[in-house]
């Protein structure tokens, strides 16, 4: 049937074998070279110092450039970091240069927290990259890698030992990045002087455990040129990027009325040794190193922290994902959890409004009721006021056909009379209803007028009466 | 180039020198110093001359040589095997692994569906074991590459146009590693079958939309595409292997002898083995690394960890270390 089994035969360790002729992939270190200017090289330093020392000045005369750096004012609060990239060009090399210098430290008058902000700024920079290299979709290879590769310690030169502030700081440093401690200005010491400032320098940085950066030696290129180097450590330096004449020939170097100190010259100071092992022996070494060791250390301290392990307690080989898995059920959990809180309290608070709202709607009603019992009760008096007037009405008018049955039958010449008192009746009849309306209605005026023809039919009734 | 070894101080008025090119020479140190690894595949039906093929590019005996087997039961797998053999081989101080991982039983059973299925499993596992060594918190200084490069396909030179399992298999890997069809034992081609026969695969992968190397979508830039333009009008390369020498015109040059004449393997009027050996070993190769560990193992590590992200109980420790701890081999 079909075929989907493996059967896989290995040979255990690779078997030297030797070549009849010439393959060709001797050329492959070449592709490999020709891939890296394509691409480009990144380098970073990261130079600490107290304000003043020289840092920008050294930078400038060891890249021959001028990086237009400022200078900075001595009464920063705090120590900052200054990073600035620039893209240099020797031939056909590529080189992304990143800068980082410290500002203000060593100025603050307590300076226990100096070198804070150097350290957190080299764990953000290893941070960055493992958060890069952790991603799903990630570009590594187009990646800009800001991690400090280098970091160049300026030694104020007082020829005696070194500060206290420089042990703390480097120590603090010295297994998160590569630290090449340099002695700054060093045309302010005597070369006896010099010798014994470095042996003291050394020795105190042993003593206190402090591990700088020793240029690699197992390459037997370049393990000569190094184990002479790292006697040479710490590297007395000076920087200057005016030239001077000296002989015929134009050179950087610092004038003084005794004489002038060439840059480059290696009787005065120790500068072409420190371009030497930083740029042009070490550069690869120093990002690797940087790569290797310190990344490696910061990741995995880090994901330790995290609570990934590569073995669970029963130490068998946990991956990763295992763990990450894990952790993301953990998370959801509580994130569960959390919702199922929140929507308890947001219950507890509608059922709360709830009774608010019915306790204010039995008021209303309440109110309501109470309004309308008082506005039946007025009616009520009201309809009772109009029975009485109605009563009123019609008793009068019971009055008056009695009055007029008893009238005397000489009225009957006045039977026009009549007829016409018959229609006063009726006018009297109405102008009292009206009245008495119009006194319900509360319109006086009319009140009042209809209170005026009332007057003058009892007038005139009056005159009847006594006419008759 | 400005050298400043050993103390030396030669920069005479020099004074923009700075000595930032000293950082390719660090580089090559470097690399010699670590050596290179490299693996192959090779994908064929028997018969076609793929050991020869690596003998010769290699100009060793990088594998054995499966016709001289004496028992003949032996020589057809019932299975699809995967076979992986290392040598050191060292050139002119740069030293290299290589590993020639052989596909005995491919295409000769009689169904031959899902044979291909082995063999993407293998690939598979070399890159989860390069992923599972890439998250460890522990990692090694130098995780050891085990990883397919290039995986060489032998098409038979029938001269009409590639079988449908030529095409599933090219159209399957072609995703997962860089595949280089070759048109074995092409001597029994002339040259103008040759030519129609190339034309015809390249439309038939062009139509299947198979992607060999050189891929198109990954040219860096004009030079690059520009080179790679010609390769691609030339594959798939028709070669001839062969690991004996003989005597042509005074001197001793590889090549097969027969009744009508010498074929020459590295003559380039004779069959296209020199252009094949410059693609693989003296001008892509770093190339070829490059694009399995920046393309294809990227890829598949996003599909992966995407999948652990969907199925939470989907993961478990994988046997694959174990696996892996065979295959891997320290330099």
């Amino acid at each position: 049937m079909a075929s989907s089994d493996v059967a896989r035969q290995l040979d255990k360790g690779a078997r030297p074998l030797s070549l009849a002729g010439h393959v060709g992939f001797d050329s492959l270190p070449d592709q490999l070279v020709n891939k890296s200017i394509s691409q480009g090289f990144c380098f970073n330093i990261l130079c600490i110092g107290e304000t003043g020392i020289g840092k920008s000045t050294l930078m400038d005369t060891l890249f021959n450039t001028n990086f237009e750096n400022f200078e900075s004012s001595h009464f920063e609060p705090q120590v900052k970091l200054r990073a600035q990239t620039y893209d240099l060009q020797e031939s056909n090399v590529r080189l992304r240069l990143t800068v980082v210098n410290t500002v203000g430290f060593g100025d603050q008058m307590n300076k226990q927290e100096s070198y804070q902000p150097v350290v957190d700024y080299i764990d953000k920079q290893f941070e960055t990259y493992l958060q890069e290299e952790l991603k799903i979709k990630r570009s590594l290879h187009n990646y800009h890698d800001s991690r400090v590769h280098a970091c160049l310690y300026f030694i104020s030169p007082s020829g005696h030992s070194l500060k206290s502030l420089d042990l703390v700081t480097m120590k603090k440093l010295d297994s998160k990045v590569n630290i090449i401690p340099v002695i700054a200005k060093a045309d302010t010491i005597s070369k006896s002087e010099l010798h014994k400032f470095k042996i003291k320098i050394m020795s105190e940085l042993v003593s206190n455990g402090v591990q700088i950066y020793q240029f690699p030696l197992d390459d037997e290129t370049v393990a000569k040129v190094n184990t002479t180097m790292n006697g040479h450590l710490p590297f007395a330096v000076v920087g200057s990027t005016e030239e001077v004449c000296v002989g015929n020939k134009m050179v950087k170097a610092r004038q003084y009325p005794w004489g002038v100190v060439q840059v480059e010259n290696e009787h005065h100071c120790d500068f072409v040794k420190l371009r030497e092992m930083l740029i042009c022996v070490n550069m690869e070494d120093l990002r690797e190193q940087t790569h290797t060791r310190h990344y490696e250390l910061y990741r995995r301290c880090k994901l330790e922290e995290m609570g990934f392990k590569d073995t669970d307690p029963e130490c068998k080989p946990v991956s990763l994902q295992q763990t990450y898995e894990v952790k993301r059920q953990e998370f959801l959990a509580e994130l569960q959890k959390r919702e199922d809180e929140m929507r308890q309290v947001f219950v507890q608070r509608v059922k709360e409004k709830e009774a608010e709202l019915k306790e204010a709607e039995r008021q209303l009603q309440g109110r309501f009721e109470q309004l309308k019992s008082r506005h039946a009760e007025e009616k009520a008096a009201l309809e009772e006021k109009k029975r009485l007037l109605d009563n009123d009405l019609t008793s009068f008018g019971n009055r008056k056909t009695a009055a007029a049955l008893l009238q005397p039958p000489g009225f009957t010449v006045n039977g026009k009379k009549d007829k016409d008192r018959k229609k006063w009746v009726k006018l009297f009849c109405l102008c009292f209803t009206a009245q008495h309306s119009s006194a319900l209605m509360a319109n006086f005026e009319l009140f009042f007028f209809f209170i005026l023809i009332h007057l003058f039919y009892s007038v005139f009734q009056f005159w009847l009466h006594v006419k008759t | 180039m400005h050298g400043s070894k050993d103390g030396e101080k030669s920069h005479g008025g020099d004074f923009s020198y700075v000595g930032i090119d000293a950082i390719l020479e660090q580089m090559r140190r470097k690399a010699m110093k670590q050596g290179f690894e490299l693996n192959l595949m090779v994908v064929g039906q028997s018969g076609l001359g793929k050991s020869t093929l690596m003998n010769t590019l290699f100009k060793s005996k990088v594998s054995r040589n499966k016709s001289v087997q004496s028992n003949p039961e032996e020589r057809i797998p019932k299975t699809v095997e995967i076979k992986s053999i290392s040598h050191d081989i060292e050139e002119k101080g740069v030293r290299m692994k290589l590993t020639v991982i052989d596909t005995p039983g491919f295409g000769d059973q009689i169904n031959n569906e899902n044979c291909w299925q082995p063999i993407m499993k293998f690939i598979n596992d070399q890159y989860e074991a390069y992923l599972q060594e890439e998250i460890n918190i522990n990692r090694k200084k130098r995780i050891p590459d085990s990883r397919v490069h290039c995986c060489i396909y032998f098409i038979p030179p029938t001269g009409h146009c590639l079988r449908p399992l030529d095409v599933e298999f090219m159209r399957r890997l072609s995703k997962v590693v860089n595949i280089v069809p070759v048109i074995a034992k092409a001597d029994t081609l002339t040259l103008e079958e040759r030519d129609s026969f190339k034309q015809t695969i390249r439309e038939e992968l062009r139509a299947n939309g198979i992607d060999v190397y050189p891929q198109k979508e990954f040219d860096e830039d004009a030079e690059d595409r520009m080179i790679n333009d010609k390769i691609r009008e030339m594959i798939p390369f028709a070669v001839v292997g062969s690991d004996q020498e003989y005597q042509v015109n005074g001197k001793r040059l590889l090549g097969r002898k027969t009744k009508w004449g010498t074929i020459e393997v590295e003559n380039i009027a004779h069959c296209e083995f020199a252009y094949l050996r410059d693609l693989l070993i003296r001008t892509h190769m770093q190339n070829i690394k490059d694009i399995t560990g920046s393309i294809h193992y990227e890829t598949y590590r996003v599909r992966r960890l995407n999948e652990s992200n969907g199925h939470p109980g989907a993961l478990q420790a994988n046997g694959v270390a174990a696996q892996h701890e065979a295959l891997s081999h320290e330099m």
